[in-house]
């Protein structure tokens, strides 16, 4: 048993959180304006295959992040469309563009399979990397690891602290009494829907570049769910969210870690314990008074 | 209502063409348990169907439904592809094999092909291949070519197939090196490539040097690539985009030859259930090149392996060999059956850890 590594171990589980983790900050943007968009997956698998595919070809994996985001947000833009201006009921359009995301993937990813995708340096810090413990864990990783790690924070601060943070919570609480007090609700919402997009967009390029590196159809395999279930049991707060990927890809990591370990657990509690751990922390974490946003799902038409 | 009435007028105008059609085509299809762009194993199922297509040409038409999961969904399935007219469904995953035999007792008329399990029924055949002999030539190899001695192993579900496989190539690294160990994850998934990265992540840092895997992605090839200095197998598909280093030989699944003559004993009236394990001999499976990276004399060996099991002359579960508490399995020059090898449920001496129930 003693044979684990805790250093590469604690690096490793960055690695695995990053992705769910920046696909739960852009859904829990989205829902805290009151919007729910069960298309996280699909939009996560169109960035994985178009940051993929950008970066395959400019041979620059900065490109192909950005590609991602741009991926993310325009099938985003087609579930606000539907739902803002076509006024289409949010879950079944979320599960569509879910079913839609993968398709349209599989079909951009023909020929991109077996490709090696250009390697993404690890940033480098100096003499922070060389530390003993701490630069391996945590001052050995690429630039997106870090930015998903800014974005919580900026997500918190502008939620908590800004004008435009407010008037979006407000969107998402009470959309009539915001449009009364002559916010655009449908504006908002759509901004934070493309948000969300380009987020979920990242979180799957980061499997297709950085977590696995190559394209394989179908690769997100669940992830953007597990992303959307966070967001809940996080109840709406971005440092709970942040909490919620690390424990599910860090339980992830070391349940593979202990079996590689020969650790005498028996496996079938191993493979069940990042979904147990993580939904009874959350979950008591949860206790307090905090709950969806109300408008949370609701159809706004500014007649009504 | 008048849009309505012309779209059904038109969808029924097409369910009477296609009928027509169907009667002089026969129709196979096939249900996947991944993508057939896994790269792995549903990939090699779909060059089958694809094979299928080339050889019969208009008689016959394919239709296939990709990552179906294993389960309740998988009955929805093949029911859907038997109420659209096929006279042979060909179900890909060992866990279909519940559901293929739910749905063939509704539709009698209907050949069913089951892969990899070990139930029929009148109208349903189970067909696999002796995976454990390619299992044996990667064990050689492996055990050569292993400095650290340890050797990761990427398991999905504990089945007999799997174990079969884990056994198999322990056997036959242990043999040319005694010091081999090896470390097993359950991944408990055929597919995810994320999860099998972080496998093939965590073996290599528990000191594993070569990764043998039983997961139908090209993702911890990729892993093994980036760590630079592992070594690893092509699963189910050739994975040639890895070689020479480091995917440095490969099983790979041949199912065409098999498609090609089920269908065709369809068309002739002549298919009966039965029960097809073929093997290296029969050329159901396929050792991929032996790439440079590996030395000539240790090639050499593997190829000898490979001709040995081909010819019949050599089967890879030969005694003497104990079961994992010590007892005796197989006595000295006794070879294993073939019921025991398919309902295969203990490892063999030597190998730690458990088998999940």
């Amino acid at each position: 048993m003693g044979a684990i590594d805790p250093a590469l171990l604690l690096a490793a589980i960055i690695v695995a959180a990053t992705p769910i983790l920046l696909a739960a900050l852009g859904e829990l943007v989205v829902e805290r304006a009151g919007v729910l968009n069960l298309g996280v997956e699909g939009m996560m698998i169109t960035g994985a295959i178009c940051g993929f595919a950008v970066a395959v070809n400019s041979g620059s994996p900065a490109l192909g992040f950005v590609a991602a985001a741009g991926g993310g947000a325009v099938l985003a833009l087609l579930f606000a469309v539907l739902t803002q201006v076509a006024l289409a009921n949010q879950v079944a359009s979320g599960l569509a563009l879910t079913l839609f995301g993968l398709g349209l993937s599989s079909l951009l990813g023909q020929g991109y399979q077996g490709i090696k995708p250009p390697p993404v340096p690890r940033l480098d810090l100096g003499p922070l990397s060389d530390l003993p413990f701490l630069g391996r864990v945590l001052f050995s990783h690429d630039l997106m690891a870090y930015l998903a790690l800014a974005l919580v924070a900026v997500v918190w601060a502008v939620l908590k602290y800004t004008r435009a943070g407010l008037i979006l919570r407000a969107v998402g609480e009470n959309h009539d009494a915001a449009h009364a007090l002559g916010y655009k609700v449908v504006r908002v919402r759509v901004l934070a829907i493309l948000f969300g997009g380009a987020c979920a967009g990242l979180g799957g390029a980061y499997i297709s570049l950085i977590r696995v590196p190559q394209w394989t159809e179908g690769m997100t395999s669940g992830a953007g769910w597990i992303a959307l279930a966070l967001v809940v049991f996080a109840s709406w707060k971005a440092g709970r969210v942040l909490l919620g990927a690390w424990l599910f890809g860090g339980v992830t990591v070391l349940q593979l870690n202990l079996q590689a370990a020969g650790l005498a657990i028996p496996v079938e509690y191993l493979s069940m314990s990042p979904y147990l751990i993580t939904i009874l922390v959350l979950v008591i974490m949860a206790r307090d008074k905090s709950r969806a946003p109300a408008s949370l799902g609701r159809v706004f038409h500014a007649s009504q | 209502m008048t849009l309505r009435h012309l779209l059904t007028t038109v969808a029924l105008a097409l369910g009477l063409a296609t009928g027509a059609v169907a009667q002089d085509k026969t129709k196979v299809g096939f249900i996947y348990v991944g993508p057939i762009g896994d790269g792995g194993w549903t990939y090699e199922h779909d060059k089958g169907r694809l094979a299928v297509e080339a050889h019969f040409g208009d008689a016959v038409e394919t239709t296939y439904q990709e990552s179906v999961p294993e389960g309740a969904d998988a009955e929805r399935a093949i029911t859907q592809m038997a109420l659209q007219g096929a006279d042979l469904i060909f179900t890909t995953s060992f866990g279909f094999m519940e559901p293929t035999l739910a749905v063939a007792a509704k539709f009698p008329n209907v050949k069913f092909e089951h892969a990899t399990g070990y139930k029929t029924a009148p109208n349903v055949s189970t067909y696999s291949a002796r995976f454990y002999e390619g299992r044996a030539v990667q064990g050689h190899i492996a055990g050569r070519m292993t400095k650290s001695n340890i050797i990761g192993y990427i398991a999905s579900y504990p089945i007999p197939e799997v174990i079969r496989g884990i056994n198999s190539a322990y056997i036959h690294a242990k043999k040319v090196n005694p010091d081999v160990e090896f470390k097993i994850i359950w991944a408990y998934t055929w597919f995810d490539p994320a999860k099998e990265a972080d496998a093939a992540q965590a073996l290599i840092e528990q000191g594993a040097d070569v990764i043998l895997q039983h997961t139908d992605s090209t993702a911890p090839q990729a892993a093994a690539e980036k760590a630079g200095n592992v070594v690893t197998f092509g699963q189910a598909s050739d994975m040639a985009e890895y070689a020479p280093f480091p995917r440095v030989s490969s099983i790979i699944d041949n199912w065409a030859p098999y498609y090609i003559a089920r269908t065709q004993a369809v068309i002739d009236g002549t298919w009966e259930s039965t029960e097809t394990w073929d093997g290296i001999g029969p050329g159901m499976v396929k050792i991929g090149e032996i790439s440079d990276a590996v030395p000539a004399d240790v090639k050499a060996e593997a190829l000898a392996l490979k001709d040995a099991m081909a010819s019949g002359s050599y089967h890879p579960f030969t005694g003497p060999l104990n079961r994992q508490d010590g007892s005796v399995w197989l006595a000295e020059g006794e070879v294993a059956d073939d019921g025991t090898l398919l309902g295969m449920d203990f490892y063999v001496e030597g190998i730690t850890g458990q088998i999940p129930n």
